[in-house]
């Protein structure tokens, strides 16, 4: 095996590991807070009823954040690894 | 080498080019308002906006024209990662984002929100899953990517299958609103809007292709996002509710649950229904009570999510920019620039919500005397047309909440009058519902018409075709599907909400598992690729079918709206089962699979092909 592949299989599974912390921050700020908007109703934020304000404006601020942040792991992944374009 | 040096300093260039467009726009906007106070119409200043925006877009179309392979299907592979945020996001923002999506909140209250989280979170798929890797790839349609990682006709010919049933459903959506805001800016029948509408999105792709579209969608992009954002500032600064709207509607919010009270909304149920139009009985920010309405929720947002991560007219923007990493921060950007009219959206809904419902503000109407309300001139306006209504049911001459009926699409288009607000800007408004519808439709068109004309008719028919005759073929397709697309919006068979979710349920059902497992699952194979896409296509049409037309009662509360879910759950089952049971792919399929993997190198099919 040469040392090409070894890097590239360490920058698979960094991917990999990255892309599940994503999709487990997207599932709980996509579905989980708003399945217990009721219950978060009952909390005021910004004087806002949380739950409506998390499907209003807090998940999405939370998508956004995340995506920069990806960004910004990802290039570090493929620099890392050698595998980043010139 | 000349044109490639004229190009490079276009690129960098842009900041500077569409920064004067914005100076120029505004000026354009204060020209209007002066007009409006030496006395010109209103009729005058609405066909002056919506004509002034179209020249405009239709001159950047003629720039733009092309007859190069890659400028004509990925505009040269050199859309800076912003620039490219901005025309996504006005690819993706539709007629129905700027017009309905409000109207919607005010309607519909929280459940309506679904559509918010589940139309912003889609491009974190987007950017994580797909985006980089399609990139990498280097195809020009997303058929393109399914035909040469699973191989053969085949499947790509079910992707473009796929692509065209939801596209398509999409698209007459889109010209649908464009003749509308056309019809009622330019006073003319709605079917003649409908062509007018047509006209003008062909001039802004035909010549120039995906480097026409681009360009023109950053262009709609800005006038859509100041036509959205001025109203709501200006409303907001105006009942003292702060410079920044958004951040302070919390207040406004605890006012409406009062007056909610006070108006006994929910309570009132109006006696009888008016067609096409709903008096308010939803409370604006109660949450659902029981577990079905949540699954009902979650199942939206997730039909929309997966949806976005599956239209090809959006993923195929990311084809658009100079580097995988560039791919990814576009997403980003992209995100940045539909998240501002997105969380606007609810802010509008419930400052126009107040407007109305609060004693306390002149422009209010409920708990007013009848004869009074029918006085207002923005009332008998939107009347007249037919979209909203108010029936005494108790006969005592004071306007109840249950005797008020609307149409939601007005919120955002009579809004400024509601708040009284000067002309201009709804001028301003019915520029920006163009521009979003426009902007969508020219992507959708597009994308069609590309997946048509190279993967069906070069890839498939005739494999030996020269640039021009291919180019030829792209831009005749482009005419006549957009001829058919105006030709069934004439016949306004669906509202624009539901044609749009089908749209996102679609193709979430085709192409979500074949797109996300080609680039995270090795093993994925021809076989399965096809099971499902075909599956997952065939088992949502059919519960579509079942559901909407055939008396079918829904399982688990999946209604015709969210049907997406079960097409995709079989697509995920057949694809997985049928590629398990067959081969594994080629080493040399497997190969390239680690390449797409991987940022650095060339892509997978050459710059021109």
């Amino acid at each position: 095996m040469s040392e090409g592949t070894a890097s590239r299989e360490v920058h698979w599974g960094r991917t990999k590991n990255l892309m599940m912390v994503h999709i487990a921050i997207w599932f709980v700020f996509s579905f989980v807070v708003h399945w217990f908007a009721p219950a978060l109703n009952k909390i005021s934020f910004m004087h806002f009823p949380l739950g409506y304000y998390m499907a209003a404006q807090g998940a999405l601020v939370v998508f956004v954040v995340q995506l920069f942040i990806f960004v910004k792991q990802q290039d570090k992944i493929d620099r890392e690894c050698g595998v980043a374009e010139d | 080498m000349s044109l490639f040096r004229m190009q490079g300093s276009f690129i960098d260039n842009l900041p500077k080019i569409y920064g004067l467009y914005t100076g120029g726009f505004l000026v354009f906007v204060g020209l209007m308002a002066i007009l409006e106070q030496t006395g010109v119409t209103a009729d005058t200043i609405g066909i002056l906006f919506v004509a002034f925006t179209i020249a405009i877009y239709a001159l950047i179309g003629w720039l733009s024209r092309t007859m190069q392979v890659d400028a004509y299907y990925v505009a040269g592979r050199q859309v800076p990662p912003v620039f490219n945020g901005m025309a996504t996001a006005a690819d993706w923002m539709s007629g129905a984002s700027f017009v309905a999506m409000a109207g919607g909140i005010y309607m519909g209250g929280h459940p309506y929100l679904a559509f918010v989280v589940g139309w912003t979170g889609g491009y974190v798929l987007v950017a994580v899953l797909m985006a980089p890797y399609l990139r990498k790839f280097g195809c020009y349609t997303v058929p393109d990517f399914i035909g040469t990682r699973y191989g053969g006709n085949l499947a790509r010919l079910l992707a473009v299958l796929v692509l065209v049933v939801a596209s398509f459903t999409y698209v007459t959506a889109q010209i649908n609103a464009t003749g509308t805001i056309a019809a009622r800016a330019l006073l003319i029948p709605f079917e003649v809007g409908v062509w007018f509408g047509l006209l003008g999105i062909l001039l802004c792709s035909m010549l120039g292709g995906m480097r026409a579209v681009t360009w023109t969608q950053v262009a709609q992009y800005i006038v859509l996002i100041i036509a959205y954002l001025v109203p709501v500032f200006w409303m907001s600064n105006k009942q003292g509710f702060g410079v920044v709207p958004q951040l302070v509607y919390g207040d406004a919010v605890a006012r409406i649950i009062e007056l909610e009270q006070l108006h006994q909304v929910g309570v009132l149920k109006p006696p009888e229904a008016v067609a096409g139009m709903s008096a308010l009985t939803t409370l604006h920010s109660a949450s659902h009570d029981t577990a079905i309405a949540a699954w009902r929720f979650v199942a939206l947002a997730a039909c929309m999510m997966l949806g976005t991560a599956s239209l090809p007219h959006i993923l195929m923007r990311y084809f658009t920019t100079p580097s995988v990493r560039d791919a990814r921060k576009s997403v980003a950007w992209s995100l940045f620039f539909i998240f501002l009219l997105y969380f606007t959206a609810p802010a509008l809904a419930t400052f126009t919500k107040l407007q109305v419902l609060d004693p306390n503000l002149a422009t209010s109407i409920i708990g007013k005397a009848i004869a009074e309300v029918e006085a207002i001139e923005w009332i008998q306006k939107w009347a007249s047309v037919g979209f909203l209504a108010i029936k005494d049911f108790n006969g005592d001459g004071i306007l109840q909440i249950n005797e008020f009926f609307m149409r939601g699409d007005i919120v955002v288009l009579a809004t400024p009058e509601i708040a009284g607000l000067p002309y201009v800007i709804s001028g301003l408004v019915a520029a920006g519902g163009m521009a979003a519808a426009m902007s969508t439709a020219d992507g959708l068109l597009l994308a069609i018409a590309n997946a048509l004309s190279h993967d069906l008719y070069y890839k498939i028919i005739d494999p030996k075709a020269e640039t021009r005759k291919r180019l030829i073929v792209a831009r005749v397709l482009l005419i006549v599907i957009g001829a058919a697309g105006a030709l069934v919006a004439s016949l306004q068979l669906t509202g624009i909400l539901g044609a749009v979710a089908w749209a996102f349920c679609f193709a979430m059902s085709g192409l979500f598992f074949p797109l996300v497992l080609g680039v995270w699952w090795k093993r994925a194979n021809r076989a399965g690729a096809v099971a499902g896409m075909a599956i997952g296509l065939g088992v949502g049409s059919w519960y579509l079918y079942m559901v909407y037309a055939g008396g079918m009662t829904p399982w688990f509360g999946i209604d015709h709206l969210r049907f997406g879910i079960v097409g995709t759950a079989a697509s995920l089952v057949s694809m997985v089962v049928v590629s398990l049971l067959t081969p594994a792919p080629d080493a040399e399929t497997q190969a390239m699979v680690d390449e797409v993997r991987v940022p650095r190198g060339e892509t997978i099919l050459g710059s021109t092909h």
